[in-house]
């Protein structure tokens, strides 16, 4: 049985809708990472999942138990809720981490206990007796989630909890509460922006984009064949190229785009209209003079229109009768000399490029 | 100048000798606000709580009552109390009018806007987000709120000093509906009044300088409490 199932859930904003779920189930010990742009909904949609926003339709069933009550405190005493901001108390550290507990009326020995055990987890005993408005972000973010953590929430939801931190304070973050994660075997909706984070974090992964799920399944089948053109692009593929199968001999594809030929891995029907998906990094830049010979099915020949240095790597925008993205390191780009106008030849693997039927 | 310092050397005297009448006006005019303070908390923080958590229609409408409420001339609310108690009023029978009673009355219709708009202002300073993320800890309406106000605990007493600022100096509701009787209603304010007319402003004077000290010592207490808790 599920540990959490929704059902056609619809949450309006004044009277327009906001976010319609027509189904999502949350398994016990999976990680859930909702990503999707700013706007999208998935804070409400946490926060739906929390039964603190009244759905203008649909259901939630906790463990086949529906929640129809207005306010079952029943079910928000067996989740535990992490938010962007951490939102301490004004009080010591280890007040705001027994917080929880109070509400439960734990006997003061079994809270103290708990907490203890949560702050050392989470490498804040040092701070427990510290004001909480008195630490930084990263240590407020880890009461924050010591707090929650602490009532052994049968599902945690989390808000974007690493969006306000520094990079290497969010990667330390990150790190300790995989772990706790994977030790725990902890049921978590885990709601962010940042792919990264849902790749690090997450065993499955929902899209989440307009107020609709787009596509729920693992990281790699999400990452790598994304289920529309949105996804794609959400997911970091930043060449889509709308073509037509010409033929499929052998589980290749020909594609026609634009006036050329590829060749492309993926189930579709000769006629069938298609997007051609393609990331930055799949594609290998050749100097337009040499000839490079390699096992890649598709060359191309266009001129560089762009390079935007990203540290140690360079993004090439090449002009090849439509727009393509390469990601190459800054020292292959000085290696050729690349410059803005130069032609230059690409190719990319018949089984790197990803088809999304139109 | 002379005036000031008789008027000063004789509040000394008055203070140190123990007068009971002045020891009486001052009592009561301490037990009436006190009281009127402590039921317009009473009515003000569940009303200033509800206005700040819950959205209905009419919010707007009582938020701007309470705004308003806030700014009440003390004599329109003696006008409006009196026509209610005197003997031909809605409340005549109960026998109210000139008893302490009508005062603090008076003084907790006065004083309740007060302690309710800035309650609401109070609760309206916290993150939005609070409220959810205690929810989502598993706290109950009653927990949540019980919090929620301890979190703005600080502006919640100022809230209360300045409910107490408004009924302790206040004359015109008092001296309405309480009639200023000597043993019975009288209090600071329509002492000093009543000083003042008779022309006996050293007297006024004194009964002026232990109202501005009774009122100092009330909020100083009240703000020992919130700084304490502030650095607590």
């Amino acid at each position: 049985m599920a540990l959490l199932e929704l059902q056609d859930l619809i949450l309006n904003r004044g009277r327009q809708p906001v976010l319609h779920v027509p189904q999502l189930t949350i398994e016990e010990g999976e990680v859930l990472a909702v990503i999707g742009p700013n706007g999208a909904g998935k804070s409400t949609l946490l926060l739906a999942l929390a039964n603190l926003l009244p759905p203008a339709g649909g259901l939630l069933r906790f463990r086949g138990r529906p929640l129809l009550k207005k306010d079952d405190l029943d079910y928000r005493r067996q989740i535990g809720l992490v938010m962007q901001d951490p939102m301490l108390l004004d009080g010591s550290v280890a007040y705001n981490v027994e917080t929880g507990l109070r509400f439960r009326k734990l006997p003061a020995a079994e809270r103290e206990r708990r907490a203890a055990f949560w702050m050392a987890r989470l490498g804040i005993t040092a701070l427990a007796a510290r004001p909480a408005g008195k630490i930084s972000g990263g240590e407020a973010q880890r009461a924050s989630l010591a707090r929650a953590l602490a009532l052994q929430p049968a599902l945690l939801l989390l808000d974007e909890p690493f969006s306000a931190l520094d990079a290497p304070t969010r990667s330390a973050l990150l790190d300790d509460v995989h772990t706790i994660f994977s030790e725990q075997r902890q049921t978590a909706v885990f709601v962010t922006h940042d792919m990264q984070e849902a790749l690090a974090l997450g065993s499955r992964v929902a899209v989440l984009l307009n107020g609709g799920l787009c596509q729920v399944g693992k990281p790699t089948e999400v990452f790598n064949m994304p289920a529309s053109t949105e996804v794609a692009a959400f997911v970091g593929i930043e060449t889509i190229l709308p073509g037509r199968v010409l033929a499929v001999e052998d589980g290749l594809a020909r594609i026609q785009v634009n006036g050329c030929t590829f060749e492309a891995v993926g189930e579709v029907k000769p006629g069938q209209a298609v997007y051609m998906c393609l990331r930055p990094e799949d594609f290998t830049l050749h100097p337009s003079d040499g000839t490079a010979l390699s096992s890649a099915r598709n060359r191309l020949k266009g001129q560089i229109t762009r390079l935007a240095p990203q540290g140690p790597l360079v993004r090439v925008s090449v002009d090849c009768g439509f727009p393509v993205v390469a990601l190459i390191t800054l020292h292959s780009s000085r290696e050729m000399g690349l410059q803005t106008g130069q032609t230059v030849n690409l190719s990319f693997k018949a089984s790197a490029a990803h088809l999304v039927a139109h | 100048m002379q005036l000031v310092w008789d008027g000063f050397v004789k509040a000394l005297q008055l203070l140190c000798s123990g007068d009971p009448e002045v020891l009486g006006v001052t009592l009561l005019s301490l037990q009436i606000s006190g009281l009127a303070t402590g039921i317009s908390l009473l009515i003000g923080l569940p009303l200033g709580t509800l206005l700040a958590l819950h959205e209905f229609k009419t919010r707007r409408f009582w938020i701007s009552l309470i705004n308003t409420g806030m700014a009440l001339p003390p004599v329109v609310v003696g006008l409006g109390v009196s026509i209610f108690l005197w003997r031909s009023g809605p409340l005549g029978d109960l026998r109210l009018m000139y008893t302490p009673i009508a005062i603090i009355i008076a003084q907790t219709v006065i004083a309740a806007p007060v302690v309710t708009g800035l309650t609401l202002a109070a609760l309206q300073q916290l993150n939005p987000r609070l409220q959810l993320q205690l929810l989502g800890l598993g706290a109950s309406r009653w927990q949540m709120i019980w919090l929620l106000w301890r979190e703005a605990r600080l502006p919640l007493l100022a809230a209360l000093m300045a409910g107490f600022g408004s009924v302790i100096s206040e004359v015109g509701a008092s001296m309405m509906v309480g009639g200023n009787l000597r043993g019975q209603t009288r209090v600071l304010t329509t002492a000093i009044v009543l000083e003042t007319s008779k022309g006996e402003f050293a007297a006024a004077l004194a009964l002026s300088m232990l109202l501005l000290l009774l009122a100092y010592l009330v909020n100083l207490f009240l703000t020992w409490v919130q700084q304490r808790q502030s650095k607590g």
